[in-house]
């Protein structure tokens, strides 16, 4: 625990956004899409090798029914989320900015499933089997790094795992879906927190850590968290609480070492969105097929919180918030702090998608960036303990070599240090920039 | 289970087209923050030091400091122009308007016009756009500004008017009158500056400050009612804006209070020794230019450390130093020439006073090694 007395828990330094955006869509229920007319699931939706297609054009494919089979240990199977033809093989603008692949299925409207695997007892069933279980449904991180769950809960044995913590900060302005998630399905999260702690073989130790604004969330886990042996930590709104170094930080007071993994800190991580997924695949014996998506923003006429079948296209999801009130200036995928920004609608969802947010245009503006004053918000800011301002200007002079010094290598990226300045620099930017060119120079030598 | 958004029939949507979507890297949202609005937070705060001057010393206060910030405003345009730099952009974003306020409020209060004229070129040109503008200036600009008039033009900057309120408080120094007819008087400071020299070191003799240092003269003192420039004298009014600017986050606390913390143990101890070299920690603190200097130009942003430690590292610095040109210095103030070698020193304050990053040993020697 941490050493502080203090009742919310939290990690030192990081921001408070103004605009959080969370009531556009917090008190919206999970509501299911209906059927659409074509999905194009992405291939690659797991970090680590894409899996490889395993069904050919023309095939009738049932819902679950496996379409591209893991390539390797680090990777994940993709299965098909509706009953109907496979059209093909095209090439769909990816999450990432670069085209993917992406297999086209059109649905039957038949609704045929795939018999759903056996379910499993999980309290007195075999760790091994309810891993392999979870490398069987094609589960992936939820929470937006997308590692293949199976490989984060198979620590190598050499790395002593004592503590399992699920991420309910969503520390993100706007996102809503974990937060209705843990509300609307509590059950769920606790029994999939319960399932990966046995698996990883932690009895005591899990956590589900909550940013204090889902207070109610935090009561609906609390009824049955003593049940699974899971314990609600209530975090302090804070950004970024829902990195994963932080939020070991925040609960359990250790660091992760730099360049480490949180198993270095004897920690596992996991978002509540795979936890659902872990109880579906081990309960229900269904894959990951679909995922709570946030469709937010002010320009979107009906924010709300859908259950999106994964391939679904991006507009779709936009039609089921009612559309536009004004053409948006920015697509992003994700959160405002970290999500990527689109320029097509015709983006996917995929399995680490958490929110679609529409940005009206006068916010979508690349601000002319001034003089650093050494104000000091980037150094209080910053989550990693870092200094954006030097290593900016570091990088500003093409001295990568300095920013190496200055520690650039440690920064997450969580944007925290260009959000809060006011000269509007470019830091995490330059931090990005000099990350790198520090790795293509190593990758030289 | 089948729903589209309730009440909106298919036919009302309407779809992005996606034409004007921008594509940039993250983050999306940026804060209210602006390096502008920061300088009229600054200028707030010194509206009350500057209220309580123009009080004290009348009408020709405002008017100095009307003309040192039109002369500052207007030399940081003019270097602007010369230099090819966007000259609306840079006047906009307050930084030479908040130069031109601490530099005035840092002059005598009757000064003739040239005197502005000549610090508002000393402190935007020489003091800041030199090293390359906002930001990159290693000295307070003000300070610069403060010193080289006070090298070049020391009767001026040493002619100290009277106050409101300060008929007959100290006589004996009413010293000449100026053709303006102003009454003038010696600030405490410079006072004890004299006496010393007057009376011979007694290291152990208290009677030399019992004139300059009672409790009611403190008093006096204490809420501006001494000879001074025009921002320094009221320490209520320099308070207020303390807060003001703490409360705001503009600057870090540590300065003002290390600074003046400092200043009152060396005097303090000096003081309780040797009674007759310093007058008490309490008569330090509020005269001269003690307070102003450690809330609004120790403190400048760009000009001192970055990290905590480094405020304390650098307010204790500018204590040290304030304290021995007092005490044993020749001139009788000794704050801008502390603050000024201070700034000098907060590149390698800055390294030293680096912070640890997070995950990383607390000692370097890991660092070395990988």
């Amino acid at each position: 625990m941490n050493k502080s007395s203090r009742s919310v828990m939290t990690f030192k330094n990081g921001i408070h956004p103004v605009y959080h955006g969370k009531e556009l869509s917090e008190s919206a229920e999970i509501r299911t899409a209906p059927l659409l007319a074509r999905y194009t699931v992405p291939l690659a939706q797991n970090a680590g090798k894409p899996p490889e297609v395993a069904v050919n054009a023309g095939d009738h494919v049932k819902k679950y029914q496996l379409i591209a089979r893991a390539s390797g240990f680090v990777s994940a199977n993709l299965h098909s989320p509706v009953s109907g033809t496979i059209k093909g093989l095209i090439e769909v603008p990816g999450p990432m900015g670069v085209p993917a692949q992406a297999i086209e299925i059109i649905p039957d409207g038949l609704g045929e499933e795939e018999e759903p695997l056996p379910a499993m007892d999980w309290r007195t069933a075999d760790p091994k089997a309810l891993l392999e279980r979870i490398a069987q449904c094609g589960l992936v991180g939820m929470g937006g790094a997308s590692f293949p769950t199976h490989v984060k809960l198979s620590p190598p044995p050499d790395k002593k795992v004592d503590t399992l913590i699920l991420n309910g900060a969503e520390c993100e302005p706007f996102l809503t879906a974990d937060h209705r998630l843990m509300l609307e399905d509590p059950e769920s999260v606790l029994i999939g927190a319960a399932v990966m702690g046995r698996i990883l073989g932690i009895g005591d130790r899990v956590f589900i850590g909550v940013e204090m604004n889902k207070i109610d969330a935090i009561h609906r886990l609390n009824e049955k968290a003593e049940e699974y042996g899971v314990k609600i930590i209530p975090l302090k709104v804070q950004y970024p609480q829902g990195s994963e170094k932080q939020l070991i930080n925040a609960i359990t007071g250790r660091e992760v070492p730099a360049g480490g993994l949180p198993m270095d800190a004897r920690c596992v991580v996991q978002n509540t969105g795979t936890a659902a997924a872990v109880t579906d695949a081990v309960l229900r014996g269904r894959p990951l097929v679909e995922r709570v998506v946030t469709v937010t923003g002010s320009v979107v006429r009906t924010p709300g919180n859908w259950k999106l079948l994964i391939g679904t296209p991006v507009i779709e999801a936009v039609k089921l918030a009612g559309g536009v009130t004004e053409e948006p200036g920015k697509l992003i995928l994700g959160g405002p702090m970290m999500g990527f920004a689109q320029k097509s609608f015709d983006v996917p969802v995929s399995k680490n998608t958490s929110g679609i947010l529409l940005l009206p245009q006068d916010q979508a503006v690349n601000y002319r960036s001034g003089n650093c004053i050494r104000c000091g918000r980037c150094v209080q800011g910053c989550p990693m303990h870092l200094m954006p301002c030097a290593i900016a200007a570091a990088v500003e002079s093409y001295r990568f070599d300095l920013a190496k010094k200055l520690h650039v290598m440690d920064c997450l990226e969580c944007g925290a240090c260009a959000y809060v300045c006011p000269a509007k620099r470019p830091l995490v930017q330059h931090n990005r920039r000099a990350k790198a060119e520090i790795r293509r120079q190593t990758a030289k030598k | 289970m089948d729903e589209t958004s309730k009440n909106i029939p298919e036919s009302d949507i309407k779809l992005p087209t996606g034409e004007k979507l921008v594509v940039s890297s993250s983050p999306h949202l940026s804060s209210p923050e602006r390096t502008s609005k920061i300088m009229g937070r600054v200028l707030i705060a010194l509206a009350f030091p500057a209220a309580a001057g123009i009080w004290y010393f009348g009408l020709r206060a405002a008017w100095v400091i009307l003309l040192t910030t039109v002369f500052c405003v207007a030399a940081e345009a003019v270097w602007c122009k010369l230099a090819g730099k966007p000259v609306k952009a840079t006047i906009l974003d307050g930084s030479a308007a908040v130069t031109g306020v601490i530099l005035a409020l840092n002059l005598p209060p009757h000064v003739p016009f040239y005197v502005p004229l000549i610090g508002a070129v000393l402190a935007i040109w020489i003091g800041k756009q030199i090293f390359g503008g906002l930001g990159h200036n290693p000295f307070n600009p003000a300070v610069v500004a403060r010193v080289g008039l006070l090298i070049a033009l020391p009767a001026i900057m040493t002619t100290w008017p009277a106050p409101r309120g300060m008929g007959g408080t100290y006589p004996e120094l009413k010293q000449f009158k100026t053709s303006v007819d102003a009454v003038t008087c010696a600030t405490p400071l410079s006072i004890v500056g004299t006496l010393p020299k007057i009376t011979g070191h007694d290291f152990y003799a208290e009677s030399n400050f019992r004139k300059i240092d009672s409790p009611e003269l403190i008093r006096k003192y204490f809420i501006g009612c001494k000879g001074g420039s025009i921002g320094e004298t009221c320490i209520p009014a320099i308070l207020l804006g303390a807060v003001l600017l703490v409360c705001f986050n503009l600057i870090n606390w540590r300065v003002p209070i290390c600074y003046a913390g400092t200043v009152a143990i060396i005097t303090g101890v000096v003081n309780y020794f040797c009674p007759g070299v310093t007058p008490s920690p309490l008569f330090h603190l509020v005269t001269g230019g003690l307070m102003f200097a450690a809330v609004f130009m120790a403190t400048d942003m760009v000009t001192c450390p970055i990290t905590g430690t480094g405020c304390v590292i650098f307010a204790v610095g500018c204590g040290v130093l304030t304290s021995v040109i007092r005490i044993w210095g020749n001139y009788p103030e000794g704050v801008s020439f502390s603050i000024l070698f201070m700034n000098a020193l907060v590149p390698l304050i800055d390294r030293v006073s680096a912070l640890r990053p997070f995950g990383h040993a607390p000692k370097k020697s890991g660092e070395a090694a990988k």
